[in-house]
């Protein structure tokens, strides 16, 4: 069999044969590309011009460029089929039966537009040009019927890529169990964790490093599964009960935390970056999403009830299409699809095709990247350059995702093409999320609305009469206002459809639905979309991820749920090994697999390509529980390490892939932020309702000052629940390496820079917490002297300080209350600003900032 | 070159000068490496690591300004004269179903070097003679953030340094209060920090980005209409009631902690980026806003960049601002411009871009030139990639790898040159062929700094800017 071949007959998938027959059904292109049906009831007379004036002249003045074997087929177009001809090419049907004004090709042959002219080295003489003519009045009677068995001009795009080869590929394989390794010394281990990474240590002949001490662990511990510092109180029960017994309180503190509600707020924002979570379209107009927030929350909670990483994926692809018991959970299956809906928009987009298969692709970059690993995007233009995925999985993919209907809001306006509606949710808020209209505001809402359109109607019927009075200048200035008004009544009219005639807010989200009339993607010559070949490739999989139990797609439905089945199964290689992957990076700062959101050729092997496997299998044999993999990893002893740095080992190992200690880490964004509060005293552990953007609504980001006054407003919630309007990250998170929520991304960037310095010596956020934190312990606490200091290194550290940092600290006040007061402060202005800025220099220490 | 012998790396990590703990990590990478394979890296064993370092040889350029147009500008509308595509215009092009698109503007002939620029460029082309113009560049993948990327650190792949960055390594900074390499109002987009990180180079390597008056950056983001001089160009550069000499005696207490926290853990690179940042922060404070301030400069000088007119005020300040931070000493500067993408409204999007920047490039310019800096200061102008010469709808022009021009001036560069061609539609380059890796060799030759000897130890081998790749293109050295 020609290999080229594989990818458009799609038989590596090996789908039962009525699917196969089902994703070619005779001339559903056709019909799909406009109904444009040629009936059969031509004459035979008429047939027989056809052949004998019309197809020898095709043959002889177009096959060269436009038949299925031609050397290289041109614009897209080709003329040796009926329905080839009928559907057109890049430019347009060629012929529309009876219509020589939109028929193209006698367009082009007439030489009537200089655009175009074909053939294009000669012009045809009249008498053929007579002949096309007379056929086209007639009807374009035409029996040439499409060849049988694929489409011929799929050869010319179709892929060279073995699939079965790239299957070889160690990410494609099905993870293997492996014997749990012989160790130097067992007693050490505690999990088969321990057992892998030990024997890789040595295989080297290194040592791991000894446990680390329980005060720094117990705040390692704290900052990796709930995000938030643990408090003094905290500290010194854990290292009093891990003096006595250590497994246990590790056990029975492990088990605390991961039921904690704040677990879902540290873990659920992980997965936020992996789902490029924002509250606004981005780019060019950037409209605000006042529901998004609803996706964050469903995040968190579903974190903290440990559902099932398999449902967890199947909701956030396919929630729609799962059966629910009762409201509430529809509702939440629905919230989940907004997954797909918060990426980023080019809402500007004159052509809406583009703007169609522009979402779609995000839609597939976003998906693949985050379950698989998987850059499917890449062969969106042409076959992936280094994975084996063919430019036609992608379009199977694509037509999954063309046949459903993305809900996302945002008002129509002059730079909004593309506004949608929400959904409504079955189940009521429990309690409002912004506030409802009064009777008389409601009716206000909609007598504005309704006034502004109508004066849209009047100012229209204005321009339009002074265009046809040849008055340009005020046509013009009429047309203006025009767009200015379209603007204002599209906000209003998103802003009236949050609530019901009576004022009550309706619960509305992002979403997902099918769009009720599936079809199959085109394959669009290098991505783009007015460059369509003619086929359509069946919806379906990624060949290379192959799991065997794929399901066909019904003609009724977009594909979706099986999509999401076909990612979840267990026999797929790649899903359970990516997230355990992300989990082990989330913990460690380094994946197992470097390269977290690309297990392609191009990303990076596993360092430990067993353990993977190993913690890939027992993911789904205990039923996908990612707090069970947590668990399993927090309580080895390899997470236990002491992070000291060791030249010998450095030396053998720089990158620590070997695992010889806990590599330090800097507190992430949200982390440094919490726990800045948490020192302070004043972070809300209470989850707000909703988000500042639900508040501010509808509308475009920059636009008046109203909406960036509410976005930059005091929130003490935690950083998980400042908004994230994008190009617009507050800049406690974006100063932090916050990761660009423009992009998925399972792995942030750490930087050091002065920026960050400015922000901790200088920024009002410090400040007013270090302000905080020196009343907390003067007035609150009623502390002084060496008392204080030990607190509020308790509160910053976890420790009390050394003696070499007392004798420091008590330095430092000395100093700074001698300078301040010799520069003419009063001294009790002075001894304030003294007790503020050394709490504002433990905020600011490495020590704070680092875990080790 | 000599690794650095261990004794000295513990001589070093008992010294209490700032920096002295990149010295101990760069010493402990190159003994890693070396175990590994016997190679040498940096040009010499830096004292400080921002300390200015000798070149490998002498090199007319100091300093680099960087103009980057985001989006990728027309390049048959700019700098690529052809008038066969103009002759042929509306004929089909090379893609399918595609109608070449002359260029809507005129070309004239410029200086005494009868350089061919195009007339949406007029200050520009006053000089013509200091331009070496690049007609043969082209670059990997037709695709923003990839080709951004890899117009920025050689390579969209992997996470590489940026060329500001390698730049700042090789050569060090004159003058330590400053960032070494600031990027003016970088975009967001095109993979946004990558474009001035530092990857595995030490972080104090890395560009500062610095918000004035920019199109792209995030404050102009924030407040579409920021025309509120007021503002501080980077946010929390003043403390609101600390007077100087308390905030140091404050700053020393923060250093005395995370030193005694480096004595526990005996070897923290990361934690001497610390110390490192707020000391730089520190100084920072005063010498950003002395060397942002535009108060003191002539009325002559701001008209000749500009600034004052609607169009050309943002970009020209902008450059201005670069001179100035040129003259105090900062290795690198990028000024990001865009948007270039001009897939539609061509015309009106081309006139747009080249007014807001043309007469602030030209001030730019002349105003190196009078100050006697145009010699050892390189300028530089590019985009990501260059633009098809077919049409894409009516007026626009889609992306274009193929071919592309840039070009540079001052800095040992000869001037009125131009080398390289594409072919008579500017589809793709076939002349003096440029890839962006040559071009990187080119900056760091006319720095004086090879290419092939620029390198940094990593996880076991010794990366450079180029990879394998990269010729200098001699025939526009001076």
């Amino acid at each position: 069999m020609n290999p080229s071949s594989i990818s458009f007959s799609r038989a590596a998938l090996s789908l039962p044969l009525a699917v196969f027959a089902l994703a070619f059904p005779g001339g559903s292109a056709l019909a799909q590309s406009g109904g444009m049906m040629a009936t059969a009831d031509h004459t035979p007379e008429q047939i027989e011009f056809f052949e004998s004036r019309i197809r020898p002249a095709l043959v002889k003045h177009c096959y060269e460029c436009h038949a299925s074997d031609a050397e290289k087929i041109k614009g897209g177009l080709l003329l040796d089929t009926r329905a080839a001809s009928l559907r057109g090419g890049d430019t347009g049907p060629s012929i529309v039966p009876h219509d020589l004004d939109e028929s193209l090709l006698y367009v082009a042959i007439t030489y009537e537009d200089s655009h175009l002219e074909m053939p294009p080295k000669y012009k045809l003489d009249d008498e053929v040009i007579a002949d096309f003519r007379k056929w086209i009045k007639m009807g374009a009677p035409d029996p040439r019927e499409e060849p049988t068995g694929g489409n011929a001009i799929s050869e010319k795009y179709s892929s060279s890529i073995d699939i079965e080869e790239g299957r070889e590929f160690w990410a494609y394989q099905k993870p293997r169990k492996s014997k749990i390794p012989e160790v130097s010394h067992p007693d050490w281990t505690r999990t088969e964790i321990d057992h892998f990474v030990l024997a890789g240590l040595d295989s080297a002949g290194m040592k791991p490093n000894p446990d680390t001490d329980p005060t720094t662990l117990v705040r390692r511990l704290f900052f990796d599964l709930v995000g938030l510092p643990p408090t003094p109180t905290q500290v010194q029960s854990f290292v009093k009960g891990y003096q006595a017994d250590p497994e246990k309180t590790l056990q029975k503190t492990v088990d605390a935390l991961l039921a904690s509600e704040h677990f879902g707020e540290r873990w659920g924002r992980h997965w936020l970056d992996v789902a490029r979570y924002a509250e606004s379209t981005g780019r060019e107009t950037n409209a605000l999403y006042p529901y998004a927030w609803r996706y964050r929350d469903y995040v968190i909670d579903s974190f903290n009830a440990d559902k099932p990483y398999d449902r967890f994926i199947q909701e956030q692809v396919a929630g729609d299409l799962l059966p629910a018991e009762n409201p509430r959970e529809e509702s939440e299956m629905m919230v989940a699809t907004g997954f797909l809906a918060i990426g980023t928009k080019g809402l500007n987009d004159q052509n809406t095709r583009r703007f169609k298969f522009d979402l779609v692709d995000e839609q597939i970059d976003t998906t693949t990247k985050a379950v698989l690993a998987t850059t499917v995007a890449c062969a969106r233009c042409h076959d992936h350059k280094f994975d084996p995925i063919p430019m036609s999985d992608y379009y199977a993919m694509a037509g999954v995702f063309l046949s459903s209907d993305t809900y996302f809001g945002t008002p129509a306006g002059v730079q909004n093409r593309h506004p949608t509606s929400l959904i409504e949710l079955p189940a009521p808020d429990p309690e409002p999320v912004i506030p409802p209209l009064s009777q008389g505001q409601a009716i206000d809402l909609q007598f504005q609305l309704d006034r502004q359109l109508q004066q849209l109607q009047e100012l229209q019927a204005t321009a339009a009469q002074a265009r046809r009075s040849g008055n340009a200048e005020e046509a013009q200035r009429l047309q203006l206002q025009t767009l200015r008004l379209r603007s204002s009544s599209g906000i209003l009219q998103a802003q009236s459809s949050r609530y019901a005639a009576d004022g009550t807010p309706i619960p509305l989200a992002m979403g997902v639905l099918d769009s009720g009339d599936p079809f199959d993607s085109q394959l669009l010559i290098r991505g783009e979309e007015a460059n369509a070949v003619s086929e359509r490739v069946p919806r379906g999989y990624i060949q290379v991820v192959h799991t065997g139990d794929e399901e066909p797609i019904g003609e009724s439905e977009s594909g979706r749920l099986q999509l999401a089945h076909w990612m979840t199964s267990p026999e797929n290689p790649l899903t359970a090994r990516v997230m355990t992957n992300r989990i082990w990076h989330w913990i460690f700062g380094q994946g197992i697999v470097s390269s977290v959101d690309n297990f392609g050729s191009t990303g990076q092997q596993p360092s430990h390509p067993e353990l993977l496997d190993q913690l890939a299998i027992r993911f789904i044999e205990k039923n996908w529980s990612v707090k069970s993999v947590i668990r399993e990893i927090v309580l080895s002893r390899t997470y236990r390490q002491s992070s000291d740095f060791s030249e010998e080992k450095f030396l053998e190992d720089p990158q620590n892939a070997l695992l010889w200690r806990s590599a330090p880490r800097r507190l992430d964004a949200e982390s440094l932020r919490d726990a800045v509060l948490a020192a302070s005293g004043q972070l809300d552990r209470e989850r707000p309702t909703a988000s500042p953007v639900a508040r501010i609504g509808e509308g475009f980001v920059g636009r008046g000052g109203r909406d960036q006054a509410s976005l930059s407003e005091e929130i003490l919630h935690r950083s998980i629940y400042l908004p994230i309007v994008r190009d617009l990250v507050p800049e406690s998170l974006a100063l932090f390496d916050f990761a660009d929520p423009s992009l998925m991304s399972g792995k942030r960037d750490v930087t050091t820079v002065p920026s960050q310095a400015l922000y901790l010596m200088n920024s009002d956020f410090i400040i007013r917490n270090s302000d905080a934190m020196a009343r907390r312990l003067t007035q609150q606490l009623e502390l002084r002297g060496p008392r204080l200091v030990t607190t509020a290194f308790y509160l910053a550290y976890g420790r009390p300080p050394t003696e070499e940092e007392g004798r420091k600290t008590a330095a430092y006040i000395e100093r700074f209350l001698d300078t301040a007061i010799e520069g003419g402060m009063s001294e009790t202005d002075a001894r304030k600003l003294a007790i503020t800025t050394f709490c504002q220099s433990l905020l600011s220490s490495a020590e704070f900032r680092y875990l080790n | 070159m000599n690794p650095t012998p261990l004794f000295s790396r513990r001589s070093a990590l008992q010294s209490t000068s700032a920096g002295f703990g990149y010295l101990a990590f760069s010493a402990l990478s190159t003994m890693a490496a070396q175990k590994k394979t016997a190679s040498a890296s940096a040009p010499e064993a830096p004292v400080s690591p921002l300390a200015p370092k000798p070149s490998h040889f002498q090199g007319k350029a100091k300093r680099v300004i960087f103009l980057c147009m985001r989006g990728a500008p027309s390049h048959v509308d700019t700098f690529d004269y052809k008038p066969i595509l103009n002759r042929d215009s509306g004929k089909t092009g090379e893609r399918p179903g595609s109608k070449l698109l002359g260029s809507k503007w005129d070309f004239q002939q410029h200086g005494q070097s009868g350089q061919w620029i195009s007339d949406l460029y007029p200050n520009v082309a006053r000089h013509a003679d200091d331009l070496a113009i690049l007609n043969g560049m082209h670059t990997d993948i037709p695709n923003h953030p990839q080709a951004t990327i890899q117009l920025h650190t050689g390579n969209f792949q992997f996470v590489r340094p940026s060329l500001g960055a390698w730049t700042l390594y090789g050569l060090g900074t004159e003058n330590d209060s400053l960032p070494g390499f600031v990027t003016i109002a970088p975009p967001n987009g095109a993979g946004g920090n990558q474009n001035f990180g530092s990857a595995f180079l030490p972080a104090i390597y890395q560009g500062t980005p610095i918000d004035i008056g920019g199109s792209g950056g995030l404050r102009a983001r924030f407040s579409r209409n920021n025309n509120d001089a007021s503002k501080e160009p980077i946010s929390n550069i003043k403390n609101a009631r600390l007077p100087k000499d308390l905030q140091r005696v404050q700053l020393d207490y923060i250093k005395s902690l995370n030193m005694e926290k480096l004595k526990r853990d005996v070897h923290q690179p990361e934690v001497e980026g610390v110390i490192e940042s707020f000391e730089l922060a520190f100084r920072m404070q005063d010498e950003i806003p002395e060397v942002l301030d535009l108060s003191d400069e002539s009325a002559e000088t701001l008209a000749l960049y500009g600034i004052g007119e609607t169009d050309t005020d943002s970009f020209g300040r902008q450059c201005l601002a670069a001179r100035r931070m040129a003259e105090a000493g900062v290795r690198f500067i990028e000024l990001s411009h865009g948007n270039w993408d001009h897939h539609r409204n061509l015309t009106q999007g081309l006139e747009t871009n080249c007014g807001q920047t043309d007469l602030p490039i030209a001030g730019l310019l002349e105003d190196l030139k009078r100050r006697d800096m145009l010699d050892d200061t390189l300028v530089m102008w590019s985009g990501e990639f260059g633009r098809t010469p077919h049409s894409q709808g009516t007026d626009g022009r889609d992306h274009n790898n193929k071919g592309f021009s840039l070009w540079m001036a001052g800095g040992g560069v000869k001037g009125g040159v131009r080398h390289g061609a594409t072919d008579d539609y500017g589809y793709q380059a076939v002349d003096g062929k440029v890839h962006i890796h040559d071009w990187h060799a080119t900056i760091l030759h006319l720095l004086g700094l090879d290419h092939e000897r620029l390198t940094y130890n990593y996880a076991g081998r010794n990366f450079r800017l180029t990879d394998v790749h990269g010729n200098v293109v001699k025939e526009i050295l001076a």
